[in-house]
């Protein structure tokens, strides 16, 4: 009972945020200096500027521009965009779907790498591998996305071991859905790895520090005394126990992991929503940006409502306790 | 290691606020003749076995791909770091970018605008989260109640976002200094809900000791019971705050210049001098346009060390 009251509170809160992002965005780029006709002013005489932005609206006052794109957006229609003239829905599905591989890929990788090396440094850390680990991890977390990417490709530029940017190649773009799979598998590493490498130091670190206290606790010893090896009570019991902090970190590492995602987009050439967002900014392309902006913030909204809902799952004190 | 690390952070301060006086040459200077001049390694062993610190020269083999070569039959002293400019050969201990330019003399200028635009804007959040923190603190009821949902709310967004957005919005084009004041204002304006938070919750858990209430009944005033009793408990929360704040301020200026939204080209810092290494075939040509990528890990490098090191003592005391 508790349970679902709490997530509906939190999907409420995922409305509340999509909607100011959105509402936010629009209206700043709207009051922002030069607007989307900016570009070609020079050669367009005065009245052809004026009628080009009638056509798009931009003569309109502020707040009646507004209620109108509201009114639309809440049914999902979220305009016309100026830079590209197409819907701003199609671009953003493309581009949405373009972010989340990159995005989901580097979560996986990062849990993939970071959990079972924490296990290792929480539970034995007097061993080698456990310091081994623990300066990787150091370096790791001091490598941003940034400094990632471009040391990645570089690597990969000289090696020729993986393609430098993109999503696909162009022998790829008319093939079937298969070989547009694979090809995307073989693009997705690059960016992946560079996205991924700080956020699996922080859930190495966290895991570590979640299974080095449960260990501490009496049930481990209590399941020692009945005979378990230590390995066995690490991985049946202590590590359970361990989970609650580190699915408390996810919530709070999605936010990054879109900041980390942007600059990796732009790095790497992956078509996804940050460089979209990034342009369209760029070009004034005002319902693009809120667009954009809507389409992140659902996304981080839903991220953070899954990463909650595996909380209460994983630990129902979670659900009972008020929001801070 | 923490001191290590702590000598670290001094050092690339004191480069920072030294760097036009450290620089071999002018940061803006091109030399037309040493496009993507390679690394020239200072030696001590030459022909004439061992000798004073010089490197050799180099010599343009091919202009169509830029590459260069030793030129081994004659020695350049290693000019001295305090600029005079010799004339003569060039020497690009770290190499040249795109333009000519010298890249450890821009390496240290970029240090002071860097690291300065991520002090200042460390400096502001900190005011800005301990002003916001001890009103809320303090005050308590809604006033508590409305800051704090806003600095969750601040803390859901994505920061770079934010930032990107506030940035765009403005004037693409501005004089470097106004760029400098705006940056390190957008920062202050995202980095403050941490800051904020930390410091109510210990003005919060203070307020109810018992020596606060015998500030109060012999009759201090709320400024002196702020600034005198409860401020200095958030010492240590400011310290910390500072030290996650500061590298992650350098980043964020890297990355907002790297995209072009941030300094002007000309103007030397780590972000601007990035831009050489965002097409694909410079960077795997001319690896040494990443030294600022260095810089940026030595600066988060020394700052992890430092939190560790602390945690660890927290955790022991």
């Amino acid at each position: 009972m508790a349970a679902g009251r709490y997530l509906l509170r939190r999907a409420g809160f995922a409305l509340l945020l999509v909607a100011v992002v959105s509402s936010a965005s629009l209206v700043l780029v709207r009051l922002a200096p030069g607007d989307a006709t900016a570009a070609e002013a020079l050669e367009m005489t005065a009245e052809e500027r004026a009628r080009v932005r009638a056509q798009l609206g931009l003569d309109r006052p502020l707040l009646a521009q507004y209620v109108d794109w509201a009114s639309h957006a809440v049914r999902l229609d979220f305009g016309q965009s100026f830079l590209y003239a197409r819907p701003v829905s199609d671009l953003l599905g493309e581009r949405a779907r373009n972010t989340a591989v990159l995005a989901s890929s580097a979560l996986v990788l990062a849990t993939l790498i970071g959990l079972p090396l924490g296990v290792l440094t929480g539970s034995r850390p007097d061993t080698i591998g456990a310091a081994v680990t623990r300066a990787l991890s150091l370096l790791a977390l001091s490598v941003p996305p940034l400094v990632a990417a471009l040391l990645l490709v570089l690597l990969a530029a000289r090696t020729g071991w993986m393609p430098v940017g993109g999503m696909t190649s162009l022998a790829a773009a008319s093939g079937t859905w298969g070989a547009w799979l694979s090809d995307v598998a073989r693009h997705v590493p690059l960016p992946a790895l560079a996205l991924a490498l700080p956020f699996a130091a922080t859930l190495e670190r966290v895991q570590s520090e979640a299974v080095a206290d449960a260990v501490a606790e009496p049930f481990v010893r209590a399941a020692r005394a009945r005979g378990l090896t230590y390995g066995d009570a690490v991985r049946r019991h202590a590590w359970r126990a361990s989970l609650r902090p580190v699915l408390g970190i996810y919530g709070l590492i999605i936010g990054s992991l879109f900041s980390g995602s942007f600059i990796v987009e732009v790095v790497t050439a992956w078509p996804g929503l940050g460089r979209l967002m990034f342009d369209a900014l760029r070009a004034r392309d005002l319902y693009l940006v809120a667009g954009t902006a809507a389409t992140g913030a659902a996304f981080l909204a839903l991220g953070t409502l899954i990463a909650d809902a595996l909380l209460a799952l994983a630990d129902p004190r979670v659900a009972e306790e008020r929001e801070p | 290691m923490t001191r290590r690390a702590s000598w670290l952070i001094l050092a690339l301060v004191v480069a920072a606020i030294l760097g036009p006086w450290l620089a071999p040459y002018d940061p803006g200077r091109a030399y037309r003749g040493f496009l993507f001049a390679p690394p020239m390694p200072p030696r001590l062993v030459g022909p004439a076995g061992l000798q004073a610190p010089f490197v050799y020269p180099i010599r343009l083999v091919s202009r169509l791909d830029q590459r260069y070569e030793e030129d081994r039959s004659r020695t350049v002293p290693l000019p001295a770091l305090v600029s005079a400019n010799t004339g003569g050969t060039p020497v690009f201990l770290l190499g040249a970018d795109s333009f000519g330019r010298d890249v450890l003399s821009r390496l240290l200028a970029g240090a002071r605008v860097s690291i300065g635009v991520a002090i200042a804007a460390t400096v502001g959040a900190l005011f800005l989260g301990a002003l916001i923190g001890v009103w809320a603190g303090y005050r308590g009821g809604w006033i508590d109640e409305l800051l704090m949902r806003a600095a969750d709310f601040v803390l859901v967004l994505p920061v770079l976002y934010v930032v990107l957005v506030l940035r765009a919005v403005m004037p693409l084009v501005l004089p470097a200094s106004t760029i400098f004041l705006l940056m390190a204002a957008i920062f202050a304006l995202v980095g403050w809900p941490v800051v904020a938070r930390g410091v109510r919750a210990i003005i919060r858990a203070e307020r109810a000791r018992e020596y606060i209430a015998a500030a109060q009944s012999l009759g201090a005033s709320p400024a002196r019971i702020v600034f005198r009793h409860l401020l200095p408990s958030c010492g240590g929360h400011l310290v910390v705050q500072a030290t996650l704040l500061l590298p992650a301020f350098i980043l964020a200026e890297a990355t907002l210049s790297y995209v072009g939204l941030g300094f002007p080209d000309e103007t030397a810092s780590w972000g601007t001098m990035l831009i050489e290494a965002s097409n694909v075939n410079a960077l795997a040509r001319f690896p040494w346009t990443l030294a600022p990528a260095a810089a940026i890990f030595a600066v988060a490098l020394a700052t992890n060390l430092l939190l560790e090191r602390s945690a660890i003592k927290l955790s022991r005391s």
